[in-house]
């Protein structure tokens, strides 16, 4: 079961001229959970978007369930990996029922209509996510944390085992936070979905994550096991400030403390 | 108006079809003069009535509904592939692109064809491309160029595109500057089959693109990364965009000249009628857009007859006030507008 479906090896990539990630190298396995974290501007969404095909080029190599990331059709890398953007305020004027079913593009044929598959996916996704009684309102009217869980369930009706996550739970009440956590615990322990999702938030990382990616300027900071994370020496270096541990009461496991000023 | 579930939205698609068939069928009947029975049933009579009919009316009606749809549907395509509502082969440059292509055509006094269709077409469509290649160049040239920027320079395309052509008449003789101006005024006034036989293929090919691409215009509205994400070649599919709705702008702009408000009112009342899943939006924006200017035509022709007022007036007269009304009711707060 310990295949690898991401491959990144020495992988850097510029916009105009400007170097954004540098000599990166990241393996995967399959069913992993993995975070990335590190400063705002450190390149942690370029690099979603360079596994995606979003962004396009770069030296290197990508890797996917073993084979070179610009082999992929569109298609093809659709079955494989699955995005969720960060929001960014706009809405479409769709319904919840047909945002999700765009999950399925990759299934469907010009002029044809989704087949029974299809919206079996689509009501799996919509259960899994717990928003099954949305489908029919439009994306509008729903609060930010319940959009956040529609653009999941898309993802997750699109059928690629790797969900791609950039800052799932930012904006976010408490309540959906908790909310979007747990079905991301419950996509990748119960049904085998591979996450790498993109933070900002350490606690939510070191708590939820094996591993942790941490990338500074571009390149990689730290990369290796999420307890191995929480040293002041490391996150000093990252993010250039100090911080304060506490032990989280249900897990054991050390989290940062906010800082009073 | 609100329910989304296919049932409703098939039932809407075909209260337009029966709309258009009525409306094809009863809009060459309506004029001036009315035309006896007998006369339509004997095209070929020589008498005048049959050939008001005949030559002058069916071919109008034609060339309404095809101009009416194709603007209409290039209109929806750019609005969902560029996420604006302002969006139109107006405000992207694309109609005064046409237009510079057809006067060129016309100054340079050239006459071809190519399969029985008028060279004319061929100018305005190249003319479109032209400058929708030129707007979204300019979009590629430097990142983080946002489509307003890209409307932006899409109107200030327009407006020189506008200049040239002025330019191109001021400098033209007598006969070739009245046929510009008369062409740059808009309007569907035809006489026999000729013109239509000229757009058809236009606006016919573009369409069947459009309705080959819903699935792609959908996801292209929800923004251009989760497009690519989901499976789209984002760059193939604008392309293709890019020549179906030059197409069906310079097929529509050669023969009418530009005619505005279509292409971007229709579109809206559309998705508010109908929801935005393009699947059902594209043959409803066709039937509703072609239906839509027929029947301001046939206003146009009518009510102050025999004189005509000039088809635009009408367009806006009626569809904006009925685009308010949209605007401010439930289902536009709702859904949003796009």
């Amino acid at each position: 079961m310990e295949n690898t479906v991401i491959e990144i090896t020495r992988f850097s990539f510029s916009i105009s001229s400007k170097a954004i990630l540098k000599d990166i190298s990241l393996n995967v396995k399959e069913g992993e959970y993995i975070s990335i974290v590190g400063p705002n501007g450190a390149g942690k969404t370029t690099l979603l978007k360079c596994l995606d095909r979003i962004h396009k080029g770069g030296s290197g190599d990508i890797r996917i369930a073993g084979r070179p990331l610009d082999k992929y059709s569109q298609k093809e890398l659709a079955q494989k990996l699955s995005y969720v953007p960060q929001a960014d305020g706009r809405i479409s004027p769709f319904t919840v029922y047909e945002f999700v079913m765009m999950g399925r593009y990759h299934h469907l044929s010009p002029f044809s209509s989704p087949g029974k598959e299809d919206k079996d996916a689509v009501h799996d996704a919509l259960a899994i996510t717990g928003i099954s009684e949305f489908a029919e309102r439009f994306l509008r009217t729903l609060s930010g944390g319940e959009r956040q869980k529609v653009f999941i369930a898309a993802a997750l009706a699109q059928g690629a085992k790797v969900l791609l996550l950039d800052e799932p739970t930012t904006f976010l009440d408490p309540k959906h936070e908790a909310d979007v956590h747990r079905l991301l615990a419950r996509a990748n322990r119960e049904r085998g979905f591979t996450v790498v999702s993109v933070t900002h938030d350490i606690n939510s990382a070191v708590l939820t994550s094996r591993r942790i990616l941490a990338l500074k300027n571009g390149a990689v900071a730290f990369c290796g096991f999420a307890d191995k994370f929480m040293n002041n020496e490391i996150l000093q270096k990252i993010y250039e400030k100090s911080f304060l541990f506490v032990k989280h009461p249900q897990t054991g496991k050390t989290i940062v403390a906010p800082e009073v000023p | 108006m609100m329910n989304t579930g296919s049932k409703h939205k098939l039932i809407l698609l075909t209260i337009l079809l029966v709309l258009a068939i009525f409306v094809l069928s009863g809009a060459p009947m309506v004029g001036m003069n009315t035309v006896p029975v007998s006369a339509i049933l004997h095209p070929a009579s020589g008498r005048m009535e049959s050939d008001i009919f005949w030559k002058i009316r069916i071919p109008r009606v034609c060339i309404s509904f095809l101009a009416g749809a194709g603007l209409a549907v290039s209109g929806m395509a750019f609005q969902a592939m560029f996420r604006n509502p302002l969006a139109t082969p107006f405000t992207l440059g694309v109609a005064s692109g046409a237009s510079l292509g057809a006067a060129i055509y016309v100054r340079l006094g050239l006459v071809f064809s190519v399969l029985g269709i008028s060279g004319i077409s061929f100018s305005a469509f190249a003319g479109a491309i032209l400058s929708i290649l030129l707007v979204y160049g300019l979009t590629r040239a430097r990142r983080g160029f946002s489509t307003t920027t890209m409307l932006l320079a899409g109107v200030a395309i327009s407006f020189f595109f506008s200049s040239v052509i002025l330019f191109t008449q001021y400098m033209s003789d007598f006969t070739h500057s009245f046929r510009i101006l008369r062409w740059l005024m808009g309007g569907l006034e035809v006489v026999g089959f000729e013109s239509v036989l000229n757009m058809a293929p236009f606006v016919i090919s573009g369409s069947a693109i459009i309705l080959y691409m819903t699935h792609e215009l959908n996801l292209m509205m929800t923004g251009e990364e989760i497009a690519i994400s989901r499976g789209v070649s984002v760059w193939k599919t604008k392309r293709i965009l890019f020549f179906a709705t030059s197409l069906m702008v310079g097929g529509v702009v050669a023969i009418c000249g530009p005619i505005g408000f279509v292409g971007m009112m229709v579109p809206h009342i559309c998705r508010l009628l109908i929801g935005a899943d393009h699947r059902y939006l594209t043959p409803a924006t066709l039937l509703f857009g072609g239906v839509f200017l027929t029947l301001c035509d046939m206003l146009a022709r009518t009510l102050i007859a025999p004189a005509e007022i000039p088809v635009g007036i009408i367009t806006a007269l009626l569809g904006g006030p009925f685009f308010v009304w949209l605007l401010l009711g439930k289902s536009s707060s709702k859904r949003g507008i796009l």
